[in-house]
C-alpha cells in the first residue's frame, strides 16, 4: 500500500506534466479550429449545418475507440510521406492523441460560437454597420466580443472533456495520467487506479475554475480578474512543464522499451529497462500498448524492444494458421520477421503465456470434464472470455476441433474473469498459462488432446535500429532460456494478488536478482 | 443638401412596394420629419439615405453627389445616425460607444477625448459620473441621448433619427427632444426624423413629409399642412393632435 502510493507519487510529475501538454494543446488547437469554422459556419447555413452534423457524429464515436482509429490513419500517411516526401511522420504517440482530442474539443465550442453569433441582437448588428464598421470590423469589435461569454463556456465544457479523455490516450502510447488506470486495472492495483482518476478531475476542476475566472472577468470587464485567470493558467501549464524542462527527457538517444497492457509485460520491459541501464544505456518504457500497435511500434522505431507471444505474431503478423510445432514456428518466425521487418528475436525466453481453458476444480470434477473435448457433451456451460479471444483464429480453431460453437458467451476484463469463473458467473475461462492465479485459485487446466491451440513462447524482440548493437544484445541474452513457467507465475502472482501487492518495478529487481547475469 | 429622386424599393421576396416614386429635397440646416402610419415606408427611407437599404430605383444626393457612387462604409461615417431603441454597444462604456466613428476614422486618443467631453456637455450628462457606465446602467433617455453624442461624434453634416423616442415617458421625450431640436440649431445640421406622433412632428419640424404607403402624399411647413391638407388622410393626422388637446382642456375645465 505505501509503496503504491510512493510509486505513484514519483511518477505523478511525469504522467501530470504530459497530460497537461496533451490536453492543452489539443484545447488550443481545438480553440484556434473551432473560432473561424464557427464563424463561417454562422454566415453560411450551407456550410454550418453539415459541419455541425459531422463534428457531432465524432462525438458518438467513442473516445478509446477515435483515438485507436488515428493509429492506423497516421500509420497509412506515414508510409505515404516516406514515399514522396522521404520522411514518416510519428504514428504513436502524441500526434494522433492531439488530433482526436482536437476532435473531440471541437463541437462545443463550434456549436457555443454558432449559437452565439447566430443570437445576437439584428438592431446591435444594424447599429455596427450604420456608424461605418465594415463587416470585419464589426465582427471583431461588436460581434465576437458579444458571443465571448458564450464561446468561453464552450471552452470550458471543451476543458472538462479533453482532460478526462486524455486518459484514453495511453493505450496509443502517449503517456498520461491515464497510465495509473489502465496498470492500475490490470494489476488491480486500486492506489493507481484511484490515482490517476482524482489527479485528472483535481486537473479538469482547476482548469475549469481558472477558466471561470477568467469568464466573470470578461463580464464584469475587470482587468484583474482576467490578469489573475491568465496567471493562473500559466503557473498551471509552467509547473506542469517544469519537469519536463528541468531533465528534457533525450529526445533520439535514448532506448524505448515497450510493454502491451499486462502486468507480466509489466515486469518483463522493467527487467528489461533495468538490464539495460545496468549496461550503460538511458532507457525509458512505453507500457499499455494494444496488441498490434506493439509490433507495429517496434517496425517504426517508435520503441527498441519489447516481449511479444509465438502464437500471436503467428496468427497476427504471418497470417497464417497451419501448426508446425513448437521449435518450427519460432525458427520460421525468426526468419520472417528478419527478413520482412528488420526485427531480430533474441529467442525464447524460456516460458509460454498460452491461451489456455480453465474450470473450477470441483466444478469440473462434477461434470467429469477433463479435456475440450468433454466440454461438448454439455452445451449449456458458459464459457467467459477476455475482449479478444472469442474473434480469435485460436478460439475458431478449438470451437472447430472440439465442436463448441454453441457455447455461450461472456466478455470480461482479463482481471475479473478469475471473479467470474470462481463466483460461478461463468462455468469455463479463457486465461493465460503463466498467470499465477491459476494455481492461486485452485483451477484445473483443461487439456488439449488436438493440440487445436498454438504454441506462444515468449520472445525477446529487437527492433531494426539495434539489430546489430552487440552491447545492447548482450545485455539483454543473459534472458534467454533462464525464464521458468514457475518463475514467471510466482512474479506474475505477486503484482496480481490481492495482499502484499507487489509493483511491477519491484517484481523486476525481485526477478533479477534471481536471473543469470 | 439631400435631394431624393424618383427613389423605390421592393423587399425581396415581399411583393408589395416599400417605398415608390418618391421624391424630396431637404436644404441645408432644415429640421425635416416624415410622418406616417407604421408600415409606410419611413425606416426604409431614411435607411437608404446612408445605404443600410440599397435602393431599386432612383437617386439619393447629398451635396450634389449621388450616394450610390460613394462607399458605403466611408458614406455612414460621414452621417450621423440615431435608431430606434438607441442600438448602443452593450459591451461598451458610454465613452467607448461614443469614441467608436472617430476611433474608426483613425483619430488620436487625445483628440477622441476632447471630443467626447464635448459630446457629453452637449447632451448634458455629467462626465464623471457616465463616462464609464454601461449601457445597462442608463435609463431610457440618458441612453438616448448617448445614442445622439455617439452619432454627432465625427461631426457629420447629416443626422438621422429613427422614431428616437419611441421608448420614452412623456416627460423624458420632451426634454430630449428640445435638445435634439436645440443641438440641431447649434451645429447647423440637416436633419431627417422619423416619427409616427403628430404633436412632435408639428412641435419640431421646419418641415413635414407625410407617407403612407410608400409614397409621398405632402410636404410642407406645420402652417401650410394645417391651412391646406392635400386629402383626408392629412387632414385626420393635423386634426388628430388638435382635437386630442380640445377634449383634454374640456375634460380638465369641466
Ligand atoms: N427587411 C425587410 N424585409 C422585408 N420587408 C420589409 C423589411 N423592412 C421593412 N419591410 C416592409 O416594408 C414596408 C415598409 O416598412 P418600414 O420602412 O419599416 O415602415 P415604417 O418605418 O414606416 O414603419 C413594410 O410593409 C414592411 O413590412
Ligand atoms: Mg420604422
Amino acid at each position: 500500500m505505501n509503496d503504491s502510493v510512493r510509486e505513484a507519487w514519483g511518477l505523478l510529475p511525469d504522467y501530470l506534466g504530459q497530460h497537461v501538454i496533451l490536453s492543452v494543446s489539443a484545447l488550443l488547437l481545438g480553440v484556434a479550429v473551432s473560432l473561424p469554422l464557427g464563424i463561417a459556419a454562422s454566415r453560411s447555413r450551407r456550410f454550418g449545418t453539415p459541419l455541425l452534423a459531422a463534428v457531432s457524429v465524432v462525438q458518438t464515436i467513442p473516445g478509446l475507440a477515435l483515438l485507436a482509429l488515428f493509429y492506423p490513419l497516421l500509420l497509412a500517411l506515414s508510409v505515404l510521406t516516406q514515399d514522396l516526401f522521404g520522411f514518416s511522420i510519428r504514428a504513436l504517440g502524441f500526434l494522433p492523441a492531439l488530433l482526436a482530442l482536437t476532435l473531440y474539443a471541437m463541437l462545443p465550442i463550434l456549436r457555443n460560437v454558432v449559437t452565439a453569433l447566430a443570437g445576437l441582437d439584428p438592431a446591435i448588428l444594424m447599429a455596427a454597420k450604420g456608424v461605418g464598421m465594415t463587416p470585419r470590423q464589426s465582427l471583431f469589435k461588436v460581434e465576437l466580443p458579444l458571443a465571448a461569454p458564450l464561446v468561453l463556456a464552450g471552452i470550458r465544457t471543451a476543458t472538462v472533456w479533453v482532460v478526462g479523455i486524455t486518459t484514453l490516450s495511453t493505450p496509443i502510447g502517449q503517456t498520461s495520467l491515464g497510465n495509473y488506470i489502465f496498470t492500475g486495472l490490470q494489476i488491480e492495483n486500486w492506489v493507481f487506479v484511484l490515482f490517476g482518476c482524482v489527479a485528472a478531475a483535481a486537473l479538469a476542476l482547476v482548469l475549469d475554475l481558472l477558466l471561470a475566472v477568467a469568464g466573470s472577468g470578461l463580464a464584469m470587464r475587470s482587468r484583474g480578474r482576467l490578469i489573475a485567470a491568465g496567471l493562473g493558467l500559466v503557473a498551471v501549464i509552467a509547473a506542469a512543464l517544469a519537469p519536463e524542462l528541468a531533465h528534457p527527457r533525450p529526445a533520439h538517444q535514448g532506448i524505448v522499451i515497450g510493454a502491451k497492457n499486462f502486468g507480466e509485460q509489466y515486469i518483463l520491459s522493467q527487467l528489461m529497462a533495468s538490464r539495460l541501464r545496468q549496461a550503460g544505456f538511458s532507457v525509458s518504457e512505453k507500457s499499455d500498448l494494444g496488441s498490434t500497435i506493439a509490433f507495429r511500434a517496434l517496425t517504426a522505431g517508435d520503441i527498441d524492444a519489447y516481449v511479444d507471444y509465438s502464437g500471436t505474431l503467428w496468427g497476427n503478423i504471418l497470417h497464417r494458421t497451419d501448426m508446425p510445432g513448437r521449435q518450427a514456428m519460432l525458427d520460421q518466425l525468426a526468419a520472417a520477421l528478419k527478413k520482412d521487418h528488420g526485427i531480430v528475436s533474441l529467442g525464447s525466453l524460456g516460458f509460454e503465456n498460452a491461451y489456455i481453458f480453465a474450470m473450477r476444480r470441483d466444478r469440473a470434477e462434477a461434470l467429469h470434464i477433463k479435456s475440450l473435448a468433454d466440454l461438448a457433451a454439455h452445451p449449456d456451460l458458459r464459457i467467459g472470455g477476455d475482449f479478444e479471444i472469442f474473434s480469435r483464429p485460436e478460439w475458431r480453431a478449438v470451437a472447430a476441433a472440439y465442436g463448441l460453437g454453441a457455447m455461450k458467451r461472456r466478455q470480461y476484463q482479463p482481471d475479473f474473469l478469475y471473479r467470474a469463473v470462481m463466483s460461478g458467473d461463468a462455468d469455463v475461462v479463457s486465461a493465460f498459462s503463466s498467470d499465477g492465479r491459476i494455481a492461486r485459485y485452485g483451477l484445473v487446466i483443461l487439456e488439449d488432446p488436438k493440440a487445436a491451440l498454438p504454441p506462444y513462447d515468449a520472445m525477446l524482440l529487437v527492433g531494426p535500429a539495434h539489430a546489430q548493437d552487440a552491447k545492447f544484445i548482450a545485455a539483454l541474452k543473459p534472458l534467454i532460456g533462464s525464464i521458468s513457467l514457475t518463475l514467471m507465475q510466482q512474479a506474475n502472482l505477486r503484482v496480481d494478488r490481492d495482499q502484499d501487492k507487489q509493483t511491477p518495478a519491484a517484481t523486476a529487481a525481485w526477478m533479477d536478482q534471481r536471473l543469470p547475469h | 443638401m439631400i435631394e431624393i429622386l424618383q427613389l423605390s424599393k421592393a423587399y425581396a421576396g415581399s411583393g408589395t412596394q416599400a417605398v415608390s416614386d418618391f421624391n424630396l429635397s431637404v436644404p441645408e440646416g432644415e429640421f425635416l420629419v416624415l410622418i406616417g402610419p407604421s408600415g409606410s415606408g419611413k425606416t426604409t427611407t431614411l435607411n437608404m439615405v446612408n445605404r443600410l437599404v440599397e435602393p431599386d430605383g432612383g437617386e439619393i444626393r447629398i451635396q450634389g453627389r449621388n450616394v450610390l457612387d460613394s462607399d458605403p462604409v466611408m458614406l455612414r461615417r460621414n452621417i450621423g445616425y440615431v435608431f430606434q431603441e438607441a442600438g448602443l454597444f452593450p459591451h461598451m462604456t458610454v465613452a467607448e460607444n461614443i469614441a467608436v466613428t472617430p476611433n474608426l476614422l483613425g483619430w488620436d486618443q487625445a483628440r477622441i477625448r476632447t471630443r467626447v467631453h464635448q459630446l457629453l456637455d452637449m447632451v448634458q450628462l455629467e462626465e464623471a459620473a457616465f463616462a464609464n457606465r454601461l449601457p445597462v446602467e442608463l435609463s431610457g433617455g440618458q441612453r438616448q441621448r448617448v445614442a445622439l453624442a455617439r452619432a454627432l461624434a465625427a461631426r457629420p453634416p447629416v443626422l438621422l433619427l429613427d422614431e428616437p423616442f419611441g421608448a420614452l415617458d412623456p416627460v423624458t421625450r420632451e426634454a430630449v427632444a428640445a435638445d435634439v431640436r436645440r443641438i440641431h440649431q447649434r451645429l447647423g445640421l440637416t436633419t431627417l426624423m422619423v416619427t409616427h406622433d403628430m404633436t412632435e412632428a408639428l412641435l419640431m419640424a421646419d418641415r413635414i413629409a407625410v407617407m403612407r404607403d410608400g409614397r409621398l402624399i405632402q410636404v410642407g411647413t406645420p402652417h401650410e399642412l394645417a391651412a391646406s391638407p392635400a386629402d383626408d388622410f392629412v387632414t385626420q393626422l393635423i386634426e388628430n393632435p388638435r382635437r386630442r388637446a380640445h377634449a383634454l382642456a374640456e375634460m380638465l375645465n369641466a
